[in-house]
């Protein structure tokens, strides 16, 4: 008795493997398109940009002269924006996962939280925007100011590191959890000796990456009515600021050519800034996540 | 326990020195300030010397028109050079987006490419916010078409009606003259929420509706890559953006009469040139010495520096006339 009839195999491995290296050939088209675009982009952006990558351009403001206009006041912005966004919602974020992860039980109320926490991520920028508007800009008078947008940002970040930080709080084995209270350790104590520092790579990975999306964010910021033209930088958390993305928006608008360079230079400036940012999370992800 | 030691520790390490280089950052700032203090002050002309008197600090808020936007930012920088305490920030939302602020109370000043609307004028009385409005430029509001298009360089303001009011038909360039070829004409159009579709609406459509075909966007440069690769497009916007881009785009004579300095600056050019108006809020420039003297500067150089950034300066009595205004205000 024969189990493989050779000659069908052979018959059927050449249309098997044609249809095989067929798929392998459209995935790497696929693959490639991605790629080109981005090559395209950066190409682009780089020649483009470069000549007014120079010292000067991180030293100055904004000007009406596209040789003197610098990137000063929207970088520092931005990194104090971020500097505020980190904070509030990580404190928020992680507060909220513990206490759905660790202290909630389980019933419809909390899977409606749940529920709407990950609606919120899929709602588009511009409507925490217009919620930033009326409650901090306007009912809290906050004014435009560094403090308002913050808080915004963070509002619009803050689904994303509640999800994230649940999954990795999740992710910590009962067995350690259970060993904790064996031993006699409370709720707290297992919490912030156990849980929170098995967990915590794959909270500040969530972190980072949400807060990159804050950074590049020119939507909400636009209804704020955050300024673009400003010759000071921020000396306080109620001052005005602008930041990176709406600054490379208003060069990129201007009528003159010489600007879109300018522009160009600014998302250069930007996207070192992000690429940064993610290399800190994947950084942090290698070296401290463990798997059990 | 260790690792998450060390992770404490680099991230507190990293926060000082992010704050560390801000703190430097800011005392580069002050040199840099007074060094181009020294520069400006040395090349402008002697009428602002009397600005720079006393030193003023505070904050100036503004918003408004994206066209009046770089004559806004020229003014900021020179007066950096002249007050670098006061703090003086305007953002883009667009005149109306602007208005809305204006109304809320948030801003000091409003800059328009029209004139401020009576439904913004009644709202404004409801706020109790009273307003006094300056011209700080001209602008002539540009309809331009692709180079190639030899036929439409001389429209009148009825042709312009003709072609842009909607009319439930599909429009030819044939449809306005028999000898023009016949072929769909393509419109851009600036996005709604803008002063200079606002200020054409107002001239030309008269109340009626923009063509519906025409692509709008937010973005000038937007429009002249329409306009500049499609020899059937035709397309209007701030007369910045067609001195910029004059080798891909054709400027249509209105009435005869081509869009340039002297024909926008004499009125000439009608009924297309428009004034651009700052609107100030009245109790601020009573209770804001800053606010009060950034305007006076805006005043006295808005001439100088709308010619900087492509648009036309006011006759001199126009911006006298202004100064009077602000000087009885206060």
């Amino acid at each position: 008795m024969k189990y493989i009839d050779d000659t069908v195999v052979m018959k059927r491995m050449k249309s098997r493997l044609k249809y095989n290296s067929l798929w392998k050939l459209i995935f790497l088209i696929a693959t490639s398109l991605a790629l080109l675009t981005l090559v395209i982009l950066l190409v682009r952006i780089v020649t483009q940009g470069s000549g007014h990558l120079n010292l000067d351009f991180f030293n100055n403001f904004g000007s009406r002269f596209p040789d003197k206009a610098g990137i000063k006041a929207a970088l520092i912005g931005s990194v104090l924006l971020m500097l505020i966004i980190a904070p509030v919602s990580m404190i928020l974020g992680v507060g909220t996962a513990i206490y759905l992860e660790e202290y909630a039980k389980k019933s419809k109320l909390t899977s409606f939280i749940q529920m709407n926490i990950s609606n919120l991520a899929g709602v588009p920028s511009i409507v925490f925007g217009l919620l930033g508007l009326t409650i901090f800009v306007r009912m809290l008078v906050l004014g435009k100011s560094l403090l308002a947008a913050g808080f915004t940002m963070s509002l619009l970040i803050l689904p994303v590191i509640i999800v994230a930080s649940q999954e990795a709080i999740r992710a910590v084995p009962k067995e350690q959890r259970e060993a904790s209270y064996g031993m006699g350790a409370t709720k707290w104590q297992t919490i912030t000796r156990v849980v929170l520092p098995a967990a915590i790579p794959g909270i500040l990975t969530g972190t980072i990456l949400a807060l990159s999306r804050a950074v590049g964010e020119t939507a909400p910021l636009v209804v704020l009515g955050i300024p673009v033209i400003l010759q000071f930088l921020p000396d306080s958390l109620l001052s005005q600021f602008t930041t990176l993305p709406l600054q490379i928006y208003d060069w990129a608008k201007r009528p003159q050519e010489e600007f879109q360079y300018v522009a160009s230079a600014g998302i250069i400036v930007l996207m070192i800034l992000l690429v940064i940012m993610n290399s800190i999370a994947i950084f942090i992800r290698n070296k401290f996540q463990k798997r059990y | 326990m260790k690792k998450w030691k060390y992770l404490t520790m680099t991230a507190a390490l990293g926060a000082t020195f992010v704050l560390g280089a801000c703190g430097s950052e800011d005392a580069d700032t002050e040199t840099e300030t007074e060094t181009e203090d020294g520069a400006a002050t040395g090349s402008e002309t002697t009428d602002n010397a009397d600005s720079g008197d006393a030193k003023l600090s505070g904050e100036v808020i503004g918003d408004g028109s994206s066209t009046v936007a770089p004559i806004t930012e020229a003014l900021v920088e020179e007066y950096a050079g002249v007050q670098p305490d006061v703090k003086v920030s305007a953002g883009v939302s667009g005149t109306g987006g602007g208005f809305e602020k204006f109304i809320a109370g948030e801003t000091d000043f409003s800059n328009a490419s029209r004139p401020i609307k009576e439904e913004e004028i009644a709202e404004l009385e409801k706020a109790g916010i009273d307003y006094t409005e300056f011209q700080v430029a001209f602008d002539g509001l540009t309809v331009v078409v692709n180079p190639e298009n030899d036929w439409a360089t001389d429209l009148t303001v009825d042709q312009l009606k003709q072609l842009w009011i909607e009319d439930g038909t599909t429009k030819k360039w044939s449809d306005i003259d028999p000898s023009w070829p016949e072929e769909e004409v393509v419109f851009y159009s600036p996005g709604t929420d803008s002063g200079t579709y606002d200020y054409f609406d107002e001239v030309i459509l008269d109340g009626a509706d923009l063509a519906k075909a025409a692509t709008l966007s937010e973005d000038d440069n937007v429009l002249v890559q329409g306009v500049a690769g499609d020899k059937n497009a035709i397309g209007f916007f701030g007369y910045a953006y067609y001195l910029e881009n004059q080798d891909k785009l054709t400027a249509v004579k209105i009435d005869g009469v081509e869009p340039n300095n002297e024909t926008i600056e004499s009125g000439e050019y009608t009924p297309l040139s428009r004034p651009l108006f700052v609107y100030a809020k009245n109790t601020a420039l009573q209770e804001n010495e800053a606010f009060y003297d950034f305007m006076k500067f805006s005043l006295e150089n808005a001439g100088e520096m709308a010619e900087a950034v492509g648009y036309v300066k006011l006759p001199d009595e126009k911006y006298e006339e202004g100064l009077s205004t602000l000087e009885g205000l206060k």
